[in-house]
């Protein structure tokens, strides 16, 4: 009827949609804890929950900063290589005598470096992100490869061992790690004029670009923070391993970290989606890893269900996008 | 009107509540054949509403009928709507590109020999329509080829190789240039002479004075009542659809100040490599320069360029004396040039976003605090005020700003650039796609900006609200200005100057062709 009862029936109903969509995957994943509880009667142990946290922590990292990305509109198809070649830079750096301390930084710039250079790609040649990330993708795996000559890189005395072991009252540091980056990502896209850049580039490229928004150093950022958290992951699973091999550390962990930004919700064609869900989307995967290891399902099974997971996940995000349609 | 025993159509007390909210509550309508009747209304009025009931793609409430040659027919239904001869044609063109005219008229009603589609059988049919439209175009073109308005063409096609005897038209020429205009409403003679009955749909009164034989009018989902051709005018139209009487629809208060130091605004040269060529003008310290021309003749373009949002090749823009030309839409906010560009889904609105977020996006920057730290105290404000100046309507700055109708949606992009404070606003066609109140509203806050002192470039391609709300225009043809007209010795812009100039000497109407060559900058006076 008139502009005001219309807009309210539609804000009644966006904010159920809105709830909806928050909620998103949480209930799959209590209902997905309680059933492998039932089915085992170990998974909500505290032991075992804190094994999970340990498992997703560095899905979790690699996720937010593909949230970022994705909010763009574009794809990270790197950072499993990216975790690997600063994985191997850390290990390396951490066997010179002296500055073994030194490996965390230079792990974390060696993965900021390889996420400018695939932002700077994106946004100032104006390349599709699919297809510089997939070229990446290979590249730096090679360059991973190189850099221990082809071969294991081990250091029994890491000095940041502790990162991947320790715990502080009774939380492992690497789950502490990836809540802090959740946190920190939640704040940069909801409190800062950054983060409603990213979801306006995601929602409308070309009206970002008219209202003035600086859309090439938006995207430089978020391959930026992709890249360097994929650089933090590669020290979180080093200081887990103490050793690094560029052939097979990371591989397909792009693919986990996609999985879970699509399941926490966030469009695949970028502008709506949040952090939350993806930490929620991570954790769906480490539970049900964890859980089908606990019932005994073989490995093979695991890969088939996992990937049944993701199907029924990117259906239900259809369905979301088509009921929560814009007028 | 006619003495035929049933009309063509008829639908009687039709209502539909979705919910809560009453879209229709028993609104009627009759047609006959061989009559075009419009259908004219606010946005929400419920036009469209009552369009897909007729084609069958909502089922009314019970208590209401439709009659076919005064047989009730099944609602509900869009096979039996289509079967008896229901066609509508939607603003949102339902074709396939890649396909050819012929494929495209039988889509899903494919025509086939032994299980394999028979290509030949449909061009062969498709051929005998095309001609009776009288189009240039063949049943084996690609549809990617053809203009906006031939495709409109190709649905009315679709719809009578299905028998369409009553054809729906929902805002037909919103995207025609005036030509493809005018090719549409020969069409539209021709099928009211084979006896077929239009429901015509539209916003423009001009339309509506000329093609139709009685116009009909709903308002917030009441039936109000229909005006014979003879009775139609402007005053009485609106007066109906918003239900106050509305004597000042176009305001124009504001002094523009036309000395040479009150230039604000200074175009020279704008070239671009396609089609804009050597274009230059000012604009003074609040006045509204009219942009007027047809579809496609390098308006949009030569915003855009002042705007830096594409390119120049050459060509610089003067503010204030000083060169500014802009390199990207972000210097040209940083000097005060503000853009509202013509299409505010795809290149204007975050749809997903707040309205508040939409309103501030542009300004958040300078808002914000150490770190880029949003102060949503500040934003709220902004929109608050906003809401105030503008007159938008929404319970709330924090739904989304595509729950909005149009008018509020423009408002909403009308802030934003309120926001940043320009000293030049370029409007390009500010009342499209928005209903008649709202149109008004924008009016007056274009002539509210004039007379705080803003230089406003508005583009239009409807020529009264153009000469309604303009100081001076310009005229485009083909990438440059072909003159500028004002009014003189108390005299109003005629429509017809804008035409002439707009179409040029070759392709005007004969008898008044030679007069203007129509030299870049040639001014008429």
């Amino acid at each position: 009827m008139t502009n005001i009862t219309d807009a309210q029936n539609k804000n009644n109903s966006m904010n159920i949609q809105s709830v909806i969509r928050a909620l998103g995957m949480l209930p799959v994943l209590i209902l997905l804890a309680v059933g492998f509880q039932l089915l085992t009667g170990k998974f909500l142990s505290v032991n075992n929950l804190s094994i999970v946290m340990q498992q997703a922590s560095i899905n979790i990292v690699l996720a937010a900063g593909m949230t970022f990305v994705i909010l763009t509109g574009g794809i990270d198809l790197s950072v499993g290589s990216v975790l690997a070649a600063s994985a191997m830079g850390a290990l390396i750096v951490s066997l010179v005598p002296g500055i073994g301390w030194m490996a965390i930084p230079a792990g974390m710039a060696l993965g900021l470096m390889f996420g400018l250079v695939n932002g700077a790609l994106i946004a100032l040649l104006a390349l599709p992100p699919f297809i510089i990330t997939l070229g990446s993708l290979t590249a730096v795996r090679g360059i991973a490869r190189l850099m221990g000559e082809d071969t294991t890189v081990f250091n029994g005395q890491l000095p940041f061992a502790v990162i991947g072991n320790g715990s502080i009252l009774g939380i492992p540091i690497l789950a502490l790690i990836a809540l802090t980056v959740i946190v920190l990502s939640w704040f940069i896209l909801r409190r800062t004029v950054l983060g409603t850049w990213i979801y306006a580039i995601g929602g409308n490229h070309e009206a970002a670009r008219l209202t003035g928004i600086k859309v090439s150093v938006v995207l430089l950022f978020v391959y930026g923070a992709s890249g360097f958290l994929a650089g933090v992951g590669g020290i979180m699973s080093a200081a887990r391993l103490y050793a690094a091999n560029g052939l097979q550390l990371g591989q397909a962990y792009e693919l986990d970290a996609i999985a879970a930004v699509i399941l926490g919700g966030t469009s695949f064609v970028g502008g709506v989606g949040s952090i939350w869900g993806t930490l929620v989307g991570a954790l769906i995967i480490a539970v049900l890893t964890n859980g089908l290891i606990l019932t005994g399902v073989s490995d093979i099974w695991q890969f088939i269900i996992k990937g049944l997971v993701i199907i029924a996940a990117v259906s239900l995000d259809r369905y979301r996008l088509k009921s929560g349609s814009r007028t | 009107m006619t003495p035929q025993e049933h009309p063509l159509l008829e639908m009687r007390d039709i209502s539909k509540t979705f919910g809560s909210v009453v879209a229709l509550s028993g609104v009627s309508l009759t047609a006959y054949g061989g009559e075009v009747h419009a259908l004219m209304g606010e946005n929400g009025a419920g036009k469209s509403t009552l369009m897909k009931i007729l084609s069958g793609a909502y089922t009314p409430d019970a208590g209401g009928d439709i009659r076919i040659n005064g047989t009730p027919i099944q609602t509900g239904n869009p096979k039996i709507s289509q079967a008896n001869g229901i066609a509508v044609i939607y603003q949102e063109l339902t074709l396939a590109p890649n396909l050819t005219v012929a494929e495209n008229v039988f889509l899903g009603n494919e025509r086939t020999r032994r299980g394999i589609v028979d290509r030949a059988a449909m061009r062969d049919e498709t051929t005998p329509i095309l001609e009776r439209l009288g189009v240039k175009f063949s049943a084996s073109t690609q549809v990617a080829s053809l203009s906006l308005g031939e495709r409109q063409l190709v649905e009315i096609a679709r719809g009578m190789s299905r028998g369409a005897r009553i054809i729906v038209m929902d805002e037909p020429t919103t995207s025609l240039s005036s030509s493809e205009t005018e090719k549409l409403f020969d069409v539209i003679a021709g099928l009211k002479a084979e006896g077929i009955a239009i429901i015509y749909i539209s916003h423009r009164m001009e339309e509506i004075y000329r093609l139709s034989d009685r116009c009909s009018v709903l308002r917030d989902g009441n039936y109000v009542g229909t005006l014979e051709h003879d009775e139609l005018n402007a005053e009485r139209l609106v007066s109906m659809m918003v239900g106050r009487d509305m004597s000042t629809f176009y305001t124009k208060e504001h002094k523009p100040h036309t000395g040479e130091r009150d230039i604000v605004l200074s175009v020279k040269g704008m070239t671009d490599a396609a089609l804009v060529k050597d274009c230059s003008f000012d604009v003074h310290h609040g006045e509204v320069l009219g942009i007027a021309g047809l579809v496609g003749s390098g308006r949009t373009e030569l915003a855009r360029l002042i705007y830096g949002a594409d390119p120049a090749v050459s060509g610089k823009v003067f503010l204030n004396g000083k060169d500014v030309t802009p390199k990207s839409p972000r210097d040209a906010l940083a000097e005060g040039i503000a853009y509202l560009t013509e299409d505010r889904k795809e290149l204007g609105l975050f749809l997903d976003m707040t309205i508040s977020d939409n309103i501030n996006i542009s300004v958040m920057e300078s808002d914000s605090g150490p770190g880029g730290i949003r102060r949503f105290g500040k934003e709220e404000t902004r929109a608050r005020q906003s809401f105030e100046n503008l007159g938008i309507k929404s319970p709330s700055a924090k739904i989304t700003v595509g729950a909005l109708s149009g008018g509020n949606q423009q408002k909403v992009l009308l802030a934003r650039l309120l926001e940043a404070k320009p000293k030049v606003i370029i409007l390009d066609e500010p009342t499209r796609g928005v209903d008649v109140g709202a149109k008004s509203e924008i009016y007056r806050l274009i002539d509210g900006l004039a007379q705080q002192g803003i230089a406003i470039v508005m583009i239009s391609s409807e020529l009264p609200e153009i000469i309604g709300v303009s100081d001076r225009v310009l005229v485009m043809r083909e990438g440059v200005i072909a003159g500028e007209i004002s009014p003189k010795d108390g005299k109003a812009i005629e429509q017809e100057d804008i035409m002439r100039l707009s179409t040029g000497p070759s392709s005007g109407p004969a008898g008044n062709h030679p007069r203007q060559t129509a030299p870049a900058q040639a001014a008429l006076s």
